[in-house]
Order: structure tokens, then sequence, then C-alpha cells
């Protein structure tokens, strides 16, 4: 079971590879459209990333309430 | 029971390829400029979601019949045949707006395919991949010697120029193709299917009936009404038709016994550059192989759009005659379709 520090990371790993943000801008309170510019393709290609890499399902009806990466780290260490 | 007569076996060609491959694009261009007049957006935008820089709308003279008629004319011309050996005329669209009779058959007289079946089929971006698999169990089963498929949309009549996640897309076009008799296998296995519990990810806003029953309700009360238009869901579609049309692939490279390495093109349906840009990396595609972007100036044609880019790939000589290509299409239904083909 990752730790909230663990999930961080790897998110942060993933929009760094995917939206070219750099990982130490990607914080718990940073929105993902607002702060880090992500679109929402780009949004579901982090989506799909993560799911692989915390083996963690997030259907699209969820994706909507992910706002920030904050969001993000919670579901992930709820349903992973 | 030794006299039960039995019916004659049909025979038909072993093997079949591409023969010919002819698009027309309309005449009007329509750059993200003029898209920018009726919605609230900007040129960077659009070109950062979508790949797209400009698209072609269709004028009053560029029915789905002409525009079809002009394609299949190149066709017919590549594969230096007579129109008179097409025994069936398919074609492949979802944006012509009288339903009867199929437009295929005004096509088919005009082309002079005498009366060689003729029939319209319903796959959305997957039609032309649909029309494929259909024309390569004809030529292989016996019922026609050369087939004729046609993918062709006037998708601006079907667009709401006031809805901001769709008026930049579509595009107006006509593809066709020559499929008929090889010594070689030219069409690999044609991976198709659908998914009916997606089909409101994309669809037509309303049905004609219900649109004419608000019209008749409304009888001039001074309400807008509006003529149905295509609507889809971005993300879900995305997410669909990035990794599990990037599985389809595999399976239709697998299927004909190719690895990626070995294609001369990839030419998936011409959605959204963002979604070829995923499926490349979803298929991890080797750099090597050209990859179709048609979009960037012709918009999403649907159906038209594999045969429109592979012609563009052909005469651009990004692509070779001879060359394997990948193809794939996927849409509203949702349905799909991919094979590996010869290019013609």
């Amino acid at each position: 079971m990752a730790t909230k520090d663990e999930v961080l990371e790897g998110l942060a790993e993933i929009v760094n590879e995917i939206a070219g943000i750099p990982t130490e801008d990607v914080e718990l309170d940073k929105s993902f459209t607002d702060d880090l510019d992500v679109d929402s393709l780009s949004m579901v290609e982090v989506v799909v990333a993560a799911e692989e890499r915390f083996d963690v399902k997030i259907p699209d009806d969820e994706v909507k309430n992910l706002k920030t990466v904050g969001d993000a780290v919670n579901y992930i260490l709820t349903n992973a | 029971m030794s006299n039960t007569p039995q019916i004659r076996p049909v025979t038909g060609a072993q093997y079949s390829r591409i023969h010919g491959v002819g698009g027309y694009r309309p005449v009007r261009v329509i750059p993200n400029a003029e898209v920018l007049t009726w919605i609230e957006s900007s040129d960077e935008w659009i070109r950062t979601r979508s790949g797209i820089a400009e698209r072609r709308w269709a004028g009053p003279e560029e029915s789905v019949a002409e525009m079809s008629v002009q394609a299949a004319g190149k066709a017919i011309a590549q594969a230096g045949i007579d129109p008179a050996r097409i025994g069936g005329v398919i074609v492949a669209t979802v944006s012509h707006l009288k339903q009867t009779p199929a437009v295929a058959t005004e096509i088919a007289e005009r082309l002079g395919c005498g009366t060689a079946p003729a029939f319209d089929i319903s796959a959305a971006c997957a039609g032309f991949g649909y029309g494929l698999g259909l024309a390569d169990g004809m030529v292989r089963g016996g019922s026609a010697e050369y087939v004729l498929v046609i993918g062709v949309e006037r998708l601006s009549d079907l667009t709401d120029t006031s809805d901001r996640s769709t008026a930049f897309i579509f595009g107006d076009g006509a593809g066709a193709a020559i499929v008929g008799p090889s010594d070689t296998p030219g069409i690999g296995k044609v991976v198709w299917g659908s998914d009916g519990s997606q089909k409101d990810v994309i669809s037509q806003t309303e049905a004609w009936d219900t649109a004419f029953a608000k019209q008749d309700a409304i009888n001039g009360a001074g309400e807008e009404t509006r003529w149905p238009a295509l609507r889809m869901e971005g993300q879900t579609v995305f997410r669909w038709a990035v990794w599990e049309m990037a599985k389809v692939a595999q399976q239709a490279l697998d299927a004909a016994g190719i690895t990626a390495d070995q294609l001369g093109a990839f030419i998936p349906h011409q959605a959204n550059m963002r979604i070829t840009d995923a499926m490349i990396k979803a298929l991890k595609l080797p750099e090597s192989v050209p990859v179709a972007r048609d979009i960037a100036e012709t918009g999403n044609t649907s159906a038209a759009s594999i045969p429109l880019a592979m012609e563009r790939m052909l005469e651009s000589g990004e692509a070779r005659s001879g060359d394997l290509a990948l193809i794939i299409g996927f849409g509203a239904g949702l349905v799909y379709a991919a094979a590996v083909v010869t290019l013609p």
C-alpha cells in the first residue's frame, strides 16, 4: 500500500511526462486545469497512467471530480 | 436420398486487395479564423486540442453523390478497370440526409456500374473499414469480381456551429477504394466490432421525427428550433479511442502476422491529432512508421477520413504502393474496424 507521499510523487512523475510540468510544481492544492494547464484530454492520459501505476480503476464519471492533485491522491489512496 | 439436388458451389478469388484509391475534397476551405466567428475560442486552443488548422466544407453542388462520384472516378482510374466489372457498390455514410433510396444506387448508375448491387451502410467513422470487410468477403466469396467502397460525409450539415466542443472538428469529403482479386493476400483479417452499451457517447442530438414534432409543437411560436447535430462526450471517447483501439489495432497486426516495424504506414481514422498521438504511444509504434496526419487540413470527415488520408500519403510519397498499412476506424455506435492492407 502506497503512502500519501509516494502517490503524490508518482502522480507528479506522470503529470511531468504527459504535460511537461516540473514535478515540484505538482502539489496537493494545485488545480489540474487552472494551475497546471492539464487540459481535458491530457487529464484522461494522466488518469489512465495512474490506473496502471497504482492498480486502481478511475471511471470516467469520477474524473470530473478530480479537480486538484489532492483530490486525485485521495481517490487513489481510498480506492487502490 | 441420393437424388437430392445440390446447389452449385460458389467460388471466388483466393485473395483480395485494394486496386485503387481516390478522394474528393470540397473547394471551400474553412480556416480556424472562420470557426472563431461562431464560437468563443482561439486558433491555438483548437490546434492544441485537435491538431486541426482548417477543414473543407461542401457547397450546394458538392452533394454526397457528387463527391462520391468524383472520388470513385479517381479510384477506378488508378485500378485501371472498366466500371462495368464492379459487382458491388458500398457507400458508408451517416450524413446523407435523404434516407431512401440509398445514395449508392445513384452513384453506381452515374459511374456505369450496370446493375451492380448498391447499398449504404451506417458505421460512422468505422464505415470505411466495415465496407472493406464486406468487400473482401464479397470478392473472396464469389459474389463480385470488383467492389467499390466509398466513405463520404457532409458533416457540416450535422454540425452545431454554436457548440464549442464540436464546431471546429468536422469536415466534408469523400474517399473511395476498389477492392478486387489478388494473387497474394492484400487485405488482412478485418478486426471489427461494436459496443452498443456506449451508444450515447457520440450521437445525433435527437431523431429527425423528434425534431420535426418539436417544430410542429412550436409552430411559429418564435422559439428557436435546432436541426439535429452530432455531439460527443470527449473524455469518454478519447479514453476508448486510444486505449481500447490500440488493442484492436494490435489484434489486426497479430491476425495479419505483421509486426509494427514492418508497416509502411499507419492510417488511423482522422478523429483528432491527440488521439492519433496517444494511440501511437499506446501501440508503441516505431518512429520509422509514417503516420497519416491529414486531419490538420481536412478535419474529421468520419467514414471518408481513412481513404482520404491514404490517398494523400501515396500522392505525397510518404507511403508507397505495395507498402503495408495498418488502418483503424472507430466512432459512433460505438463501432470499430481495423486491418492491415497492402497499399495500391
